[in-house]
Parts: C-alpha cells; structure tokens; sequence
C-alpha cells in the first residue's frame, strides 16, 4: 500500500511538473515579459536593468525553479489586464466556481443516481426507455445551448430566474456565499443545472450498466432464492456493488465539472475562474492564464490521486492483484 | 451474370443488412446526409450569401421566420441583426463546422496513428515519453486542451493575422487534444500484432521496416481507429462549436455554427430568438446523428459490446 501511495505521488509531481513547465514557457516565451510591464518611452537600459533585477537573465533551470517555488506560494504576478496581483484574483473568483461546482454535482449524483437505479431496475419500462431516450439527447446537445435554451424560457419568456451573475452575495473574510440568500440561489439555479445536466446522464447511464451487470450475477440469483426480499436484494446487495466504479467516475468528474464551469459561466455571466480564464484568453492576459493552468493542474492531480487512493481502498481485489504481480 | 457486383456487394453485406434493421441509424443517417449535403451544396442552393455585403440590407434586420407575423418567405428562416438571411448563414455556417471538424479528426488520426505505430514498434525511451506524454494529456478534460492551446497560440502568433489563420489555429488546437486515444489504440494492437507469424516472416526475409509498418501491419491496426473517427467527428464538431461560442474560435467573418449561435445570444433578450436557436437545432441534430451512427458503427464492427 505504501509503495503505490508513493508511486502514485511520484507520477502527481511528475504531472505538476510538466504543467508548471508548460506554463512557465507561456509566462516566459509569449511576448516579452518587460514590454507587458513597462511604458514605451523606457530607455534601453531601464528595460535591460529591470530585466536583471527580475531574473530573466538567469538560466533557464533557475528561472524555472523560481518559478515553480513561488507558484507554490500562489504567486504568479500581476496580471496585465487588471495590473493586480494574479493570486488576489483568482482568490476573489474561487468561491464562486467551487459554489457552482458543488451545486452541480449534488444535483447530479441526488438525480443521476435515483434514475439509474430505476432504469437498472425496471429495464423495460416506458419511463426507462424515455429516461435513456432523453439522456441521449442531453449527451448530444452542447452545454451552451442548453444554458441558452433555459435562458430563454426561463428568463426571457417566464421571466422567473435571473439570467446572468450570481446574485446577492455575503462575504465572510475572503469566502463570498451566494447560497446564504434566496436571491442567491434563484441565480444559481440555472447554471447549476446546465453544468450538472452531462455528468447527470452520465451516472445514470453507468449506474444502470453496472445495475444490470450486477444483477445478472449468481450471488443475486442466490440472494433472491434465500428469499430476501427485494428491497434487500436490490439496495442491500446489488446497489452496494456498483458503488466502487460509481465512486470513481463520480469523482474523476468533480475535474471535468469545474473545466465545464469555463462554458457554463461564459453563457450566464457568472462571475467565477471559468469566466476570469475565458477574459484572460481573449485579451492574452498570460499571468492569469499561466495561474488558471497550474490551479486547474492542481485540482486534476489531487482529484486523480484521491480518487485512486479510494478506489484502492474499496476494491480489495485490486490490492492483492496488485501485490501479486508485485507492481504495487 | 452479376451485372453490378460491387454495388451487389454492398447491399448483400452484413452491414446494409444491421443497418436497415434499425430505423433510428436510417433515420440518423438521413438527418447527417441532408445537414451535409446542405453544407456541401451551400453555394448553390443557398438563397442568400451571407458573405456578399452589397446584399445587406439594414432594412431587412431582425426579420422573424416567415412562418410569423412579418416574416416573408424571401428570408425562410428570418434574418439577424445585420439583414443576414439565416437560413443561409447556418448552410454556409455548418460547411465551415464540418470541415473544421473533419479536418481536426483526419490530423488527430494521422498524428495519433504514426506514434501510435513508433510507440508500439519501437517500445523503449521512445514509447515511455510518448505515452507519458499521453497520460498527462488523458488527465484533463480534451476541450480544456483545446483551449488552452488555443489560448497560447493567440498569445504567439501576430494579432493582425488571427482572424485569417483562426481556423488552423483551431483545428490544430482540437487535433492535438485528440490525439491520444488513437495513439492508445493502435499502440495497443500494434503490441499484439507485432509478434504475431506474419510480422516475424516479413522480418525474416528482410523487409525494410518502413514497409513492414506501413504495408503489413497499419491494415492490420485501422480497423478500430476508424470507428473512433466517427464518434469523434462529432466531438470535434462540438469542440469547434463550443470554442467559438466562447469567443476563441472562428472570427465574426467566418461564422461557424457556434459563431453564429454566440452571436445570437446577444440579441436573445430583444426577443430575436430564432438568430441563436436555429443554428442551434441544427448543431444538435448534426451532432446526435453522427453519434448514433458512430454508435452503430461501433456495435456492428464490435458484437461483444452488444
């Protein structure tokens, strides 16, 4: 168990390392990083000064273990757009993204999971075959659209919902709340099922292949002819087993929720990272890109070693394959 | 006594067979033939060409389908903000969609496919970075890729020249996020192939490798990857419509299907409606019927996941 915590932490700073390479050479080597900070009317030797004060003259292996040491403190230096430190931002428009983000996959495992359990369940069934019909539709759509679609309906037409932002916020220290007040949630309704509409589908489409897997097993046939009853059969036996890969996927997706956020807050204007990354893009604000890479880079790493480290706890099989053909 | 044996061939085969068996991949079928023969067919059977300004006429703004009150069959679908004829802005708008996406995909197979081969030949250092390389990509999402490259190369490359080489920009953006699961595929049976007699012979008698790859095991090793091609024609067209309804796409000049439904979405609240969700529908139809014809494809070339 040790010897696969540590390998897998290996290959996390492996990965870290070649995003933050990959954003210390966007940082580095787009543009001139002293033409972004300075006037046009600086003399030669200003600029040639300036540039040896900030280390750029260095090598490249100690540029970028600068770089990497004080990404580690959350600094990645002003951003050219806004002329405000990089980390201040980012810190400003976290809350909102992870607020979404865990709205979100609420909604999507509370839904998600209830339908696929059903659509294992009762296989045949109209409201099945509709359930799956629909997912389809939904896997097909693009995000956007539907964000545009409950846009029209439900604040241009029915006029219930707000369209854009998040509403009244309450900020207590650095953390701003928009799930404390009702207009807080009337805002982030909309959003939160757009973004939660893809991974909705997709746990109900592997809760009920693993439903049906499950339960075409001879431990179930068993179960049934000791004569238990169906409730136990079906929540106490089977549902218990497609938990592990539902864990899994369900949590590999926390990542893709929070890239999705990016076109999620770009239709409702929601004032999140997505939306900041989406600005930085377009006015190629390279410090504010560079952070958003190494942050998302981050996530990604940690959800993946986290998701790894339980389903090694959960799945016992895995550990003695494992240990058998000694990799682990 | 055959007088046409290759179209003979086609309708006797397993495939036309599994095909007319299941109405929702003829219906599919139909629906991907009639959005890309439009597209093709754009020049001619538009009525409109949306790219003619001394065609624009401010008078006919924001004129709702002719199906509405003041709409006129001269504009069937309305026309947006500017006097474009809809209709013809979504023809000319999904031949540039799906040529973009056809073009990421054929380049991620070529990419994906030649180190693939390298990786599974070669094996050793050359394969550890490939596939290291590929693991690191396979961890985040493939439009986050998209748009990070994206991002980096408007970062790069001169401003004044963006909007001509946007769409190059953006197929290379989705093509190399969508490298790796070719590379994967054919790496893996590459692997398996490799050791397999007829490999081994061609070596024995002294074939230049170069040959053996390309002559004797790439046919072996496509089949797989052409169905991945299909399924992922429609990502690559979703990719390119997401991308440019952010703004980091194809330029206002040359709207794709996600420029114009971004373009819409201003006009959303002044209740032009049919700007935005026409391009709309038309991008979802697109985009379900490859998926279910590449589903189909999958399940027929594949029994056991039946």
């Amino acid at each position: 168990m040790l010897a696969f915590v540590v390998q897998r932490l290996y290959q996390a700073v492996l990965v870290m390392l070649a995003v933050a390479l990959i954003a210390f050479a966007l940082f580095n080597y787009v543009g001139d990083p002293i033409n972004n900070m300075v006037g046009q009317d600086t003399s030669q030797a200003d600029r040639e000064r300036l540039r040896q004060e900030l280390g750029l003259n260095d090598g490249f292996v100690v540029q970028f273990a600068r770089f990497v040491a004080r990404a580690a403190r959350g600094e990645f230096g002003l951003s050219y757009q806004q002329a405000r430190p990089v980390g201040q931002i980012i810190l400003e428009k976290m809350p909102a993204t992870l607020e979404l983000s865990f709205v979100a996959a609420t909604l999507a495992l509370v839904i998600g999971l209830p339908m696929g359990i059903y659509t294992g369940l009762h296989r045949h069934s109209w409201l099945s075959q509709l359930l799956l019909g629909l997912s389809l539709v939904g896997v097909s759509l693009p995000t956007f659209l539907i964000g545009i679609l409950l846009i029209l309906m439900f604040a241009v037409v029915l006029g219930w919902l707000p369209s854009f932002g998040r509403g009244s916020v309450v900020t207590v220290g650095w953390w701003s709340s928009g799930l404390v007040t009702l207009d807080g949630w009337r805002a982030i309704l909309m959003p939160a099922v757009t973004l939660s509409l893809f991974q909705m589908t997709l746990i109900m489409r592997l809760v009920r292949a693993e439903m049906i897997e499950v339960l075409r097993t001879d431990y179930i046939k068993f179960a049934r002819a000791r004569g238990l009853t169906n409730w136990s059969v079906n929540f106490g036996h089977a549902l218990k087993n497609t938990l592990v890969p539902v864990i899994t996927i369900a949590g590999l997706q926390i990542g893709s929720i929070i890239a999705f956020a990016i076109i999620t807050e770009t239709v409702f204007q929601w004032p999140g990272m997505g939306l900041m990354f989406i600005q930085a893009v377009s006015f190629v604000d390279i410090p504010v890109m560079a952070a958003y890479l190494v942050l998302v880079g981050f996530f990604f790493v940690v959800i993946n070693f986290v998701v790894d480290l339980l389903y090694h706890v959960v799945d016992p099989r895995l550990r003695v394959d494992r240990e058998r053909v000694g990799i682990g | 006594m055959r007088p046409r044996p290759a179209l003979r061939r086609v309708f006797d085969s397993d495939l036309w067979w599994s095909f007319r068996r299941s109405p929702v991949t003829v219906a599919a079928a139909a629906v991907a033939s009639i959005i890309i023969g439009g597209a093709l067919l754009a020049s001619w059977i538009a009525p409109h060409d949306p790219f003619d300004p001394a065609s624009l006429s401010l008078l006919d703004a924001s004129n709702p389908p002719a199906w509405l009150d003041g709409g006129s069959w001269t504009f069937p679908l309305g026309t947006d903000n500017q006097g474009r004829d809809v209709l013809s802005a979504i023809l000319y708008g999904s031949r540039l969609s799906l040529s973009v996406g056809a073009s990421a995909v054929v380049l991620a197979m070529a990419l994906g496919v030649t180190l693939g081969l390298l990786s599974g030949w070669h094996g050793g250092l050359i394969d550890t970075i490939i596939m290291r390389i590929a693991d690191v990509e396979l961890s985040f999402p493939a439009i986050l890729v998209a748009l990070l490259i994206d991002g980096v190369a408007r970062g790069v490359l001169p401003r004044d020249a963006q909007s001509e080489i946007a769409s190059y920009v953006l197929i290379a953006a989705i093509a190399l996020s969508f490298w790796v699961q070719y590379a994967r595929t054919v790496r893996a049976s590459t692997l398996v192939e490799r050791n397999k007699e007829y490999i081994q012979a061609a070596r024995v008698i002294g074939v230049h490798p170069a040959k053996i790859i390309l002559g004797h095991l790439l046919p072996n090793v496509i089949g797989p990857v052409l169905v991945i091609a299909t399924i992922n024609l429609a990502l690559a067209v979703l990719t390119e419509a997401t991308l440019s309804f952010l703004g980091v796409g194809l330029p206002p000049t040359q709207p794709s299907l996600g420029t114009l439904i971004r373009n819409g979405n201003d006009y959303l609240f002044s209740g032009d409606w049919w700007i935005s969700i026409f391009p709309g529908v038309v991008l979802a139809a697109l985009i379900l019927s490859v998926n279910l014809l590449g589903d189909w494809l999958r399940d027929v070339f594949n029994p056991k996941l039946r």
